[in-house]
């Protein structure tokens, strides 16, 4: 049989050099592209390529990608989480309740992070606690969080941050870079290296592949996903400072429908919805061309919601597409 | 006690296959012939060239091991897969099978293992989905359909409410629905994919009168099945499968045991097994009062260094369940362990393989193998600890540990980085065992080791087995195959209805002595 | 006693009337058949919406995309009608049916030929189908005068004391429990989301059984399209935003199981209704409208974890003593 032919007694560590595994992934097509789009961009239009039109272009995704990494490592272990958009908005109204209440900028800080990071630990005890479908939790803890903002704003909304409150969303730290871009590059990094060099990222791999024999080689399967579950709160706690920062302001209303674009950008990197597998860097270049097209498109003056559209056929297009490659593939081959 | 007879003789007569000629030829036309049928997956032939013939009025037994292509064949007549190549002959007459609904029109049914029925729909539902009685406005008639199924059900002597739903039944009870539905599309050809397999002694009694029955109706019968008892019971003609091909075919009556299994397993019966003693040390592990409400109960036993323990029972007997809880799956409602003399509370799997006792599961699939990451990542999974350094992965340190695993069970991959799910059953069934082994555990339990794997990697279970025990390991060997548990176990543990009914040392095991305790039949006068 | 408990319709009954009842505590008048009716009138969309949202949980598909359907779908009407007074109002609720319709079987094509998770598909159309109406209408708002009075009177005109939108709730209620109960196809949703690899041996085919699933909940949407843009006369982008959780809250509460293949049309009809009178009440008993969303969160959490209790599958009894029957 074939396996019979090719099984030396002595099994290699790998056939495929790194090299060519690389070559053939899904994160050097994402590169191809977002070297392609960034081609058609910089003809399309003369401003594209002015280094600060550039750094604001990097607003458009640097807050949702944030949240996209943890948001992976979640979708990666077979759950997802739709309530950040609804983190946001409540870490948000408690800020600006902080706000009222005369906080300085330090303390919210820590008003932001603590809600992000209580309203991961709802969704994660909810889940794991309870064993609940995490689907159905984040749809009801998406209303619960952004419901609270609702009922302490009402149609009111909080401004007055304080002046050194804005350099987390204005900021710059070196020339064109900004704190949120420095930010996000630190957390690409820091998320790179938990997902694929350490024992927790393994675990996570595990888990999505298969939970149940997970379990029994001894993988503490409750505890991973609350982490990841206190994590995408955390993300969106600081995706929140970052928002509420930029804007100034906060309304019930913020980062509607956020949580779709974050979804879009794990799947478009490469990230399997159904979980087992998927990389921070496809996530890292996925969040590069969202924000690309979204900037080329609002310098051709494309309104946002036709933006949206965009979204959601690249949404399912980006899952479709391997779908009828593969078919077609195999047709050719019979 | 016709079953244990056959269970027990032990008359081999070595007869060449080859030479194994039917001694009468049915001059009857088949209710439904496959004539070479051939299919493959990616990467694997699943069946080439086969033949099978139904006679109407007729069981035919469906023999071979697990990888042999019946389930294949099954999928096939029921217009679950495609053939590539043969032909299909319901009556003479060719005919495709695009999709189940066609096949169910032709006539043929399936009754499978527990998975095909539906458990919140109501049985008479489930006797009659997909072609329900109708009024004349085309609406679903459920008076009619739940005294159609109420007839049914007493037809196969089942006298079951069958407005409750299905959920409320136990096996037997799904079993003779199932059978009721094959009957209600009035099936010419009824396929029972291993109907025995969770039927206590009654129940199975229960069955045998249906076929019986059935066989008088005309119905042209296919029964797969691995226990050799009943085949010889029930069935009137044998198919072999070997490989995904026909090795042969024939009355039953003109055949022994013997000569079916040579034929299955194409080489001679008489399997050796690799046991070798061992001197037996002090106890390791003792389990004490351990019972949990609804499953298992007042199990006490002692393991000892070195020593390979069987537990014996027919499936369901409580003995995996038992096995989970030691490893902090369930939690028992009362009972001890003591590890080397130290009270162990074990809550969750990670505690028990940190104590050192770690478990290997039965379903491989769904509990063992973690398909979707390489060999070398399920082998690490629960040794990471070790070979990472303060929470950051060591590549080279897991490839090592790996490499020295699979290598001592004779594992047989391409590269240590492909994925566990391109293995075959064994070759995974060797890195699930290298992936628990490789936590250096103190107390090893296995849970029908070498269930549905090939010959050799058998063997290469049984070896490494014996090799675990000379070293010290003590090893738990929870297996239902007879001849796995005599050849192998130095003691053995019988386990019925979750309770503990017999315990054997090895030099008074004899396979009748553990096939009346696990069946709760009393000793022979 | 336990039996009842376990029952989630008879259940669901006990729970509202004990809402109405600590409701009229603070005001009587709330359970007045007058007010009582207008109630119902008002949760008569949610009721529409939730049947078809049922249909798909059953498969064990979700559809988030029914609100912006609707949407679509109430923007058309209220286009068509604004463009060319004189089409019949029959004939225009015909065409946002059929395009509903239409919409669901892109969700339902989409699940079925292609084996995307329902999730991201609908997630997807979501966006696609609330983007189209700005394409469609560039933005702007079709407001109460540019609608004929024929095309606003439909739902409000009384019909043997009830509203039509009332009636036409009814009737959908009717049609989908005979479908539900009473056809293979309504059938095929409880066997497709009961057991996927059963029913394929049944010989159901589970994607075509999961479209239909997509066109029905698609065409509710449809017909909610035309009721929403006539009764609060006015179409614009964002109509019905949100409102999709509100429907999964219906069928959660209402005892449909996420996991597909439980379920009734009772249960949906009557989560919808607990809604709907929490959603009535809430001004009435001095509470702000805004906590509407955070008690619907809260609601579908409670329902949940509700569900997942009454559905955790009985352990296999081994022990013979144990066994209940």
């Amino acid at each position: 049989m074939a396996e019979a032919r090719l099984s030396p007694r002595v099994i290699p560590d790998r056939l495929q050099s790194r090299g060519s595994r690389v070559l053939k992934s899904w994160e050097s097509l994402l590169l191809v592209v977002a070297v392609l789009i960034f081609t058609i961009n910089s003809f399309a239009s003369p401003y594209f390529l002015d280094p600060w039109n550039l750094s604001d272009a990097t607003f458009n995704f640097t807050e949702k990608a944030m949240i996209a990494f943890a948001m992976a490592l979640v979708i990666i272990s077979g759950e997802i989480d739709l309530s950040v958009a609804s983190i946001i908005a409540l870490s948000s109204t408690a800020m600006g309740l902080a706000v009222t209440m005369g906080a300085d900028t330090p303390m919210l800080v820590v008003v932001g992070l603590g809600t992000g990071l209580l309203c991961g630990a709802v969704n994660g005890l909810l889940i794991t606690g309870l064993g609940l479908p995490s689907i159905v939790v984040t749809i009801g803890t998406m209303s619960l969080f952004r419901g609270l903002s609702f009922i302490i704003l009402g149609d009111q909304a909080f401004t007055g941050y304080p002046a050194s409150f804005a350099y987390f969303g204005q900021g710059y730290v070196w020339w064109v870079f900004s704190f949120e871009f420095a930010l996000f590059v630190l957390f690409a990094l820091i998320y790179s290296v938990l997902l694929h060099k350490t024992n927790f990222g393994r675990a996570v791999y595990a888990i999505g592949n298969n939970q149940t024999a997970a379990l029994f080689s001894g993988v503490r399967v409750g505890r991973v996903k609350f982490i990841l579950f206190l994590l995408t709160g955390l993300m969106a706690g600081i995706a929140s400072i970052c928002l509420t920062s930029r804007l100034g302001s906060t309304r019930p209303s913020i980062a509607l429908g956020v949580e779709l674009e974050v979804v879009t950008m794990v799947v478009l990197g490469g990230v399997s919805i159904l979980g087992g597998s998927g990389t921070i860097p496809g996530v890292v270049l996925a969040a590069f061309i969202m924000g690309m097209v979204t900037f080329g498109f609002g310098l051709l003056n494309v309104p946002g919601i036709v933006m949206s559209i965009f979204i959601g056929v690249l949404l399912i297009s980006v899952i479709a597409l391997p779908i009828l490659w593969a078919r077609a593939r195999r047709r050719v081959a019979h | 006690m016709h079953s244990l007879d056959l269970y027990i003789s032990n008359s081999i007569t070595p007869v060449d296959c080859l030479l194994l000629q039917e001694t009468t030829t049915s001059r009857m036309k088949p209710a439904i012939a496959l004539e070479d049928i051939s299919k493959s997956f990616p990467g694997v032939r699943a069946l080439s060239g086969v033949s099978l013939r139904l006679y109407p009025g007729t069981v035919t037994a469906l023999i071979g091991e697990n990888g042999a292509g019946k389930s294949t064949l099954v999928k096939i007549l029921t217009g679950i897969y495609q053939p590539e190549g043969g032909v299909i002959r319901v009556d003479g007459e060719e005919t495709h099978f695009p999709t189940a609904l066609s096949a169910a029109h032709a006539g043929v049914t399936a009754i499978h293992q527990e998975t095909v029925l539906f458990d919140d729909l109501s049985i008479a539902e489930n006797i009659f989905l997909g072609h329900a009685p109708r009024n004349r406005f085309g609406l679903i008639d459920w008076k009619k359909l739940n005294g159609d199924a109420r007839e049914l059900l007493r037809r196969v002597g089942a006298e079951i409410d069958p407005t409750i739903r299905l959920r409320d039944l136990g096996i037997a009870n799904k079993h003779m629905v199932a059978i009721a539905r094959a009957l209600s599309i009035d099936a010419s050809v009824v396929i029972m994919d291993e109907p025995t397999a969770a039927l206590s002694h009654k129940e199975i009694h229960e069955l045998y009168e249906l076929i019986d029955r059935l066989k008088a109706d005309g119905k042209a019968i296919l029964f797969i099945s691995h226990k050799f008892d009943e085949i010889f019971r029930i069935a009137d003609r044998y198919t072999v499968f070997r490989d995904g091909g026909m090795v042969g075919e024939g009355l039953i009556a003109d055949v022994t045991q013997d000569q079916l299994v040579k034929m299955m397993v194409g080489r001679d019966v008489g399997q050796v097994f690799p046991k070798v003693d061992v001197a037996i040390g002090e106890p390791v592990l003792t389990v004490s009062g351990y019972r949990h409400p609804t499953e298992f109960e007042d199990i006490n036993f002692e393991l000892r260094r070195g020593e390979i323990l069987g537990f014996y029972g027919l499936i369901g007997a409580g003995r995996s369940e038992f096995m989970q809880s030691l490893i902090g799956i369930t939690r028992p409602s009362a009972g001890a362990v003591k590890l080397n003399g130290d009270v162990l509370v074990i809550r969750s799997p990670a505690e028990a393989i940190e104590a050192g006792i770690v478990y290997v599961p039965e379903e491989r699939g769904r509990q063992g193998a973690i398909i979707g990451l390489p060999i070398f990542q399920n082998v690490t999974l629960p040794s990471l600890h070790r070979t990472s350094r303060s929470g950051f992965l060591k590549l080279a340190n897991e490839f090592a540990l790996a490499r020295e695993y699979t290598q001592r069970l004779d594992l047989r991959a391409a590269s240590l980085d492909q994925d566990v799910g391109t293995l075959s059953g064994g070759n995974q069934q060797k890195v699930v065992i290298a992936k628990w082994l490789a936590t250096q555990p103190k107390v090893i339990i296995l849970d029908e080791p070498t269930k549905g794997i090939d010959i050799g990697s058998k063997a290469a279970v049984h070896a490494f087995m014996s090799e675990l025990a000379g070293q010290g390991l003590s090893v738990i060997m929870v297996s239902s195959e007879i001849p796995e548990i005599m050849g192998m176990a130095d003691r053995v543990i019988v386990m019925r209805e979750g309770r503990i009914v017999g315990r054997f040392e090895r030099s008074e095991l004899t396979a009748e002595k553990l096939v009346r305790a696990a069946a709760g039949i009393a000793e022979a006068a | 006693m336990a039996k009842i408990l376990k029952n989630r319709e008879i259940l669901l009954v006990i729970a509202i009337a004990a809402l109405l009842v600590a409701i009229t505590l603070r005001f009587p008048g709330f359970v007045a058949p007058a007010n009582l009716a207008r109630v119902y009138n008002d949760t008569s969309i949610l009721i529409i919406l939730a049947l078809g949202q049922m249909a798909v949980i059953l498969t064990r598909c979700i559809d988030l995309s029914m609100a912006a359907n609707l949407a679509l779908c109430g923007m058309v009407a209220a286009m068509i009608n604004a463009a060319f007074p004189g089409v019949p109002i029959p004939l225009v609720i015909l065409v946002v049916v059929a395009l509903g319709a239409l919409l669901g079987s892109i969700n339902g094509l989409l699940v079925w030929k292609l084996d995307i998770p329902p999730i991201v598909v609908t997630l997807g159309t979501l966006t696609i189908y609330r983007g189209t109406i700005f394409l469609l209408s560039n933005g702007a708002w079709i407001n109460a005068h540019q609608m004929s009075d024929a095309f606003k009177a439909l739902p409000r005109a009384p019909l043997a004391g009830l509203p039509v939108l009332s009636w036409l709730s009814v009737l959908a209620i009717a049609a989908v429990y005979l479908l539900m109960t009473r056809t293979p196809v309504g059938r095929a949703f409880f066997a497709v989301g009961g057991n996927p690899h059963a029913a394929v041996y049944t010989g159901i085919d589970v994607g075509r059984t999961r479209f239909l699933a997509y066109c029905l909940s698609g065409a509710l949407a449809g017909l909610s399209g035309y009721l929403w843009v006539s009764r609060y006369a006015v179409a614009y982008v964002d109509i019905a935003a949100g409102f999709e959780l509100d429907i999964i809250a219906a069928c959660v509460i209402g005892g449909i199981s996420i996991a597909g293949g439980i379920g009734s049309v009772p249960g949906a009809v009557l989560g919808a209704l607990f809604l709907g009178v929490i959603k009535n009440a809430l001004p009435v008993v001095n509470i702000s409208p805004f906590a509407q969303l955070a008690i619907s969160g809260t609601v579908i959490i409670i329902a949940v974890a509700v569900n997942a209790r009454t559905e955790k599958r009985k352990g296999r009894v081994i022990l013979k003593k144990a066994e209940a029957v």
